[in-house]
């Protein structure tokens, strides 16, 4: 388990009754069933006490968890026959973003989303889930043929952001950012987004300019990274506490400005303590996203999200 | 059609833009050095004449220059909410938005008109990078949704000079929102069949870029602009080498196919005026120094301004 800097107490009463259970283990005359199941309580209650107030810097750094599940655990639990699909036609295949035809409780969809990645090898192969220009344009290829075969659309969105390189620049991630958001705009079919861990800005938002947008409940989503708004705001960068306050950045709030639908809850001490129960909600809410869009004609679809944008921030918090 | 009604007058405008500045004043331009005299920096549309070097340039300034004897109706833009989030970093926002509108003069970050250039009419939006850096948050989403309606309503091009750093961090997420916002915009024009065109102008760089400034039908860029999407100090943290010599610039663009052109503020527009007339379908302008229309009684007859 991998604890967070602000999980240490708790790290230290459960490396105790692990520890315990441990040495009970080689000496079966120690009883030590009480004393564990008296620091199991303690945990527990601290654990509860540490994430029913989670500061909007503690979700960031939830939402970063290492083990929370990615992309590719969700799409392997709650979607079946799924077929990856590769490359943009022009360059390359995009690793940071995975994608393909899938079923989704019997029905084909396209399926696309951010990978992180969970050890180092594979957080170098999927470059961290932060998508170059060739990620974005293999989205929009995806799309387009959903829109062609009329099938869903499941996005699935957890990226630090878009990927801040030489090679990126020089192949348009600008261009090929704007364009992503704007295939988003024109498809006739149902889409929905799950933001399920970061929604890094631009490399976020070209995925999600859905139809319905859920966010899991310590999820985070922002137009800068707490640390890079406290930097240029704050002319430093250890600010982020404060930034990530005034950012806005937490499912709660972003509910309450209308930018996202749903919030998904999490188990207690977040997704990454018990995946299997996350992705299972996830998978609830994807389907009640799908259901609510059912029969929608291609029209009303693209009218309705764009009107949803349109609207978007009209009321700010009041809303 | 009249001859004299696509009749072009290029030299009107620096009488308008001459009002604005005191007589008496020099600015050192920033990249040679060289002191210019403030008139002469703004009939030349403020281009270094030593080193062609562009400087910034105020939406307002810009458009009376680019529009016919310097007449251009502003569009309303709606109010959005202010302050939406109740932002505070070391200063509140609605007090870095009053020290920006006391030092520019200006509402918000756009400007928004319609007006003829060259006897072209056409719908206008500029980006104002001395307020607030440019920066996008409701306001200049709403200017932009505001231009591409009126543009649809009148059957007008856009054209759009941007010049941002990016997001407005003060609105959060809506400024972010203002990436999708926008480009529903864009495509209101394109669902019309009008021309929209962009003019980058330096700097032009984050989620503006990623967004509106990238999705014209024609792409020009003023020269040396820096237009990018993750500013070059950060790609440099995180690839830890120096980036080459124009990296990200105008002319480095147009090399990588990211832009049709790059294009001098002088001549710029006079080239808006040829290309959005074979875009509309319309007759070739007449350039020179020919005497006013009579059929245009709003516009100032060239003698009532009078000449260099
Ligand atoms: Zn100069």
């Amino acid at each position: 388990m991998h604890y967070l800097d602000f999980e240490k107490p708790l790290a230290e009463i459960e490396g105790k009754a692990e520890e315990l259970r441990a040495m009970a283990k080689v000496n079966e005359e120690m009883d030590i069933e009480a004393e564990a199941k008296a620091l199991d309580a303690k945990a527990d209650g601290l654990l509860k006490d540490l994430y029913s107030k989670l500061t909007p810097w503690r979700k960031c750094q939830v939402a970063r968890h290492p083990e929370r599940p990615h992309c590719q655990d969700y799409i392997e639990a709650l979607f079946t026959e799924y077929t990856p699909l590769a490359g943009d036609r022009n360059f390359a295949d995009d690793l940071a973003v995975m994608g393909g035809l899938a079923r989704f409780n019997d029905r084909p969809v396209v399926v696309i989303g951010h990978e992180k990645g969970k050890d180092t090898n594979s957080r170098l192969k999927h470059n961290f889930g932060m998508a170059r220009p060739e990620g974005y344009r293999k989205a929009i290829r995806l799309m387009d043929m959903a829109d062609r075969f009329r099938l869903p659309v499941v996005t699935l969105v957890d990226t630090p952001g878009a990927y801040p390189g030489k090679g990126a620049e020089e192949r348009g991630q600008s261009e090929a950012i704007a364009r992503c958001t704007e295939k988003c705009l024109q498809i006739g079919v149902p889409s929905v987004t799950v933001i399920t861990g970061e929604g890094g800005s631009g490399g976020a938002v070209a995925f999600a300019t859905a139809n319905r947008v859920a966010m899991l409940e310590h999820s985070v989503y922002s137009v800068i990274s707490p640390e890079g708004c406290a930097s240029i705001l704050w002319k430093d960068a250890e600010k982020m506490r404060e930034a990530a306050e005034a950012l806005r950045l937490t499912a709660q709030d972003l509910h309450k400005l209308a930018v996202i639908d749903r919030i998904i809850k999490e188990p207690m001490g977040g997704a990454h303590r018990d995946s299997e129960s996350t992705i299972a909600a996830v998978g609830a809410t994807i389907a009640a996203m799908l259901a609510d869009l059912e029969d929608k004609k291609p029209a009303d679809l693209i009218k309705q999200r764009r009107k949803k944008f349109l609207d978007m921030g009209s009321r700010g918090l009041a809303a | 059609m009249n001859w004299i009604s696509n009749y072009v007058r290029p030299r009107i405008n620096s009488i308008f833009s001459r009002r604005e500045t005191p007589d008496n004043l020099w600015t050192k331009c920033d990249e040679c050095g060289t002191m210019l005299f403030h008139r002469e920096l703004s009939d030349n549309l403020n281009v270094c004449s030593n080193c062609n070097h562009h400087m910034g340039i105020t939406p307002r300034a810009r458009f009376q220059a680019l529009f016919d004897g310097g007449v251009f109706v502003e569009v309303d833009v709606p109010e959005p909410v202010a302050d939406p989030l109740h932002f505070r970093d070391q200063k509140k926002y609605p007090d870095r938005m009053k020290s920006a509108q006391k030092n520019t003069g200006e509402k918000e970050a756009m400007l928004v008109a319609t007006g003829e250039i060259g006897r072209t009419p056409i719908v206008a939006a500029a980006q104002d990078f001395s307020f607030m850096g440019g920066s996008m948050g409701m306001y200049v989403g709403n200017a932009i949704i505001a231009a591409a309606e009126e543009a649809v309503k009148l059957g007008r091009p856009l054209v759009l000079f941007s010049a941002a750093g990016g997001a407005r961090m003060q609105e959060g997420i809506l400024s972010l929102m203002q990436m999708p916002r926008t480009t529903v915009a864009i495509q209101m024009l394109r669902e019309a069949n009008l021309p929209y065109i962009v003019v980058l102008t330096h700097p032009t760089t984050g989620g503006v870029t990623a967004s509106y400034a990238m999705l014209g039908d024609i792409q020009i860029a003023e020269p040396n602009a820096l237009i990018c999407f993750a500013g070059p100090r950060v790609i440099e943290q995180t690839i830890r080498e120096k980036l080459p010599e124009g990296f990200q610039r105008a002319e480095y663009l147009l090399d990588h196919g990211m832009l049709d052109r790059v294009t001098d503020r002088r001549e710029m527009r006079k080239e808006l005026i040829t290309v959005l007339r074979m875009l509309m379908d319309m007759p070739p302008p007449v350039w020179g120094d020919l005497p006013a229309p009579t059929d245009t009684p709003e516009l100032p007859a060239p003698d009532a301004a009078g000449e260099k």
